[in-house]
């Protein structure tokens, strides 16, 4: 690690958020290193989808900055902070159900053709964009339903139908918000190994609940408890420290112990 | 086979006038159109405006004007219409787009009771008569005071009208209409400017509605308060609902039966026929969620599912 500024891609200042005086996010400093797959873990509450709404600006901070490559992106809308390579999921799968699994990924690639306010051109104009959307939904393993309605697939084919068209942007940052929520155990060891080969060309930043997602891929991890930083560093440093052990408690300090056994 | 329809419709159509009366079928088209641009709105950005009948009256009473009293062409007329409801729909759309779901249609339907006050109001639009009189004019040195040449004119410009709007929904901005109806925040994280798409929308919803109700003034040869007064709104939601949301002729089909059953009824039962709309409407909503069409292809789906299912 050499000039370390340079190998920040996304950092927060002093983000704060506040809901009418309830305060969800207090000055978090977030950095987050390029090429690696960092991890934001908390209990229940703690604010880590609050700061992810803040990070693409789907929620207005109440204040610090954010500051993407160096830019300051705090003033940006949700579509220019997207443009500029950050890309996001949601929690709950978000497709556009009522469209073919090939739609989908054409709506993510067809932006940057120009021609989407072109309503006066035939949707055969978007067939160019075929092979590159059939590679993306090879890679998820979903070529052969390119042609079924989004809605119809099982829900861990509509969380790779989501990752596929994520990719097709091509972001420098990825934000995922819990993955593997809602999957059966064959799905998240999926999920984990999809995760980790998107990461090998960018940096990905993902809020996540199972223990053995956060263990088995992350490189760092930023702990946040009531909004705030509560601690930061490799999974061996954050499961040996007392404030975190003692912000989770209980079930959740077995579930380190269970995470660093597998 | 969507050709075929295609075809039988319009053959259909070319022919009517030899069984129906060309009036009606006029105010048929003219009602189409608006119920197939409100449904551009509607059925493929989800965005519900209670507002429309600002742009369907608003271009009658600027078509009415330009051509009865600045004695333009009945074509120009028509054409002033439609670029007055289009900067009507822009500025409207500017003001609404913002809001979501029920504030959206507050907003669209306070916008229209402005314009309704306005046109009432103003010496130009004549008051509680409107604008009566206006003549037909000649287009092309064909006589459009003749019904059966009108038709056939007004039946050239909504076929055109309807593969425009086909077209439009089936193109590279059709498609991102689409993925912000089904998911508006998943379309802004791929980058869209979702706001501008919906304007746009709305502007071509808007200037394809004021062409319906410029074209009916050249039919009916009038301009009322009637064009502009909220019932219109609310008459153009009906339409498309019962035709079916989101379809491509579902609205067509929705228009034809409202305005043919409003015509047969007006003489037989009076007042009543608002009632009779509204119990259509009830039965609508509670049995046939999806609207004539919307039923009638999801059966068709599910005959063509049985049929290739194995069934040995």
């Amino acid at each position: 690690m050499t000039a370390a500024a340079s190998n920040t891609i996304l950092q927060t200042r002093n983000l704060s958020k506040s809901f009418k005086g309830f305060v969800a996010v207090s000055g978090v400093d977030l950095k987050v290193q390029r090429g690696t797959i960092h991890a934001l873990i908390g209990p229940n509450g703690a604010g880590k989808t609050t700061c992810f709404n803040l990070l693409t600006k789907f929620l207005e901070p109440s204040g610090g900055q954010i500051l993407f490559n160096g830019v300051d992106i705090t003033a940006e809308s949700p579509a220019q902070v997207a443009r500029r390579g950050i890309v996001r999921s949601f929690q709950i799968s978000a497709v556009f159900p009522h469209l073919t699994v090939l739609d989908n990924i054409r709506i993510a690639l067809q932006r940057p053709l120009g021609n989407s306010f072109h309503f006066w051109r035939p949707v055969r104009s978007l067939e160019v964009l075929n092979p590159r959307a059939m590679t993306l939904l090879a890679e998820v393993g979903l070529e052969a339903q390119a042609q079924r309605l989004a809605v119809e697939l099982p829900y861990g084919q509509k969380r790779a139908l989501e990752i596929a068209t994520t990719l097709a942007l091509d972001p420098e940052l990825l934000l995922l918000d819990e993955p593997t929520q809602g999957m059966g155990h064959e799905d998240v060891e999926q999920v984990m190994a999809l995760i980790k080969s998107v990461s090998a060309t960018r940096t990905t930043l993902m809020v996540e609940h199972n223990m053995k997602v956060v263990a088995g891929i992350s490189d760092r991890i930023t702990v946040l408890a009531r909004g705030a930083v509560l601690a930061e560093g490799t999974y061996a440093e954050i499961s040996a420290h007392p404030d975190v052990v003692s912000a989770y408690m209980g079930s959740k300090a077995g579930h380190f112990e269970r995470g660093a056994a597998a | 086979m969507r050709r075929l329809w295609m075809v039988l419709v319009l053959a259909a159509a070319i022919l009517a006038p030899a069984v129906l009366y060309p009036v009606l079928l006029m105010k048929v088209l003219c009602f189409a159109i608006f119920a197939s641009a409100f449904n551009l709105l509607l059925g493929y950005t989800g965005l519900l405006s209670f507002g429309h009948a600002a742009f369907f009256g608003g271009a009658a009473y600027v078509a009415g004007y330009t051509i009865r009293e600045l004695a333009w062409s009945p074509l120009a007329g028509v054409a002033a219409g439609t670029a007055v409801a289009g900067i009507l729909g822009w500025i409207f759309g500017r003001l609404a787009i913002r809001r979501q779901g029920i504030y959206f249609a507050m907003i669209t339907l306070a916008l229209a009771q402005l314009l309704y006050f306005v046109c009432l109001e103003l010496p130009q639009t004549g008051g509680e008569d409107g604008l009566q009189g206006v003549p037909r004019g000649t287009l092309a040195g064909l006589d459009l005071s003749n019904d059966l040449t009108l038709y056939y004119v007004i039946l050239t410009i909504s076929a055109l009208v309807f593969v425009l709007i086909h077209r439009t929904i089936h193109s590279p901005f059709g498609q991102v209409l689409k993925a912000i109806r089904e998911n508006e925040a998943r379309a802004v994280s791929l980058g869209y400017d979702v706001d501008r798409y919906k304007l746009l929308a709305f502007v071509l919803s808007a200037s394809l509605s004021g062409l319906a109700g410029a074209l009916k003034v050249l039919v009916f040869k009038f301009a009322t308060l009637t064009d502009v007064h909220w019932h219109m709104s609310g008459d153009v939601v009906l339409m498309t609902i019962l035709g079916g949301i989101g379809t491509v002729s579902g609205p067509m089909v929705g228009a034809s039966l409202i305005v043919t059953l409003e015509d047969q009824l007006a003489d037989k039962v009076g007042a009543l026929v608002t009632v009779i709309m509204g119990a259509i409407f009830v039965v609508c909503v509670l049995l046939f969620r999806r609207g004539i069409v919307g039923e009638a292809s999801a059966f068709w789906q599910r005959m063509l599912g049985n049929r290739n299912s194995p069934g040995i």
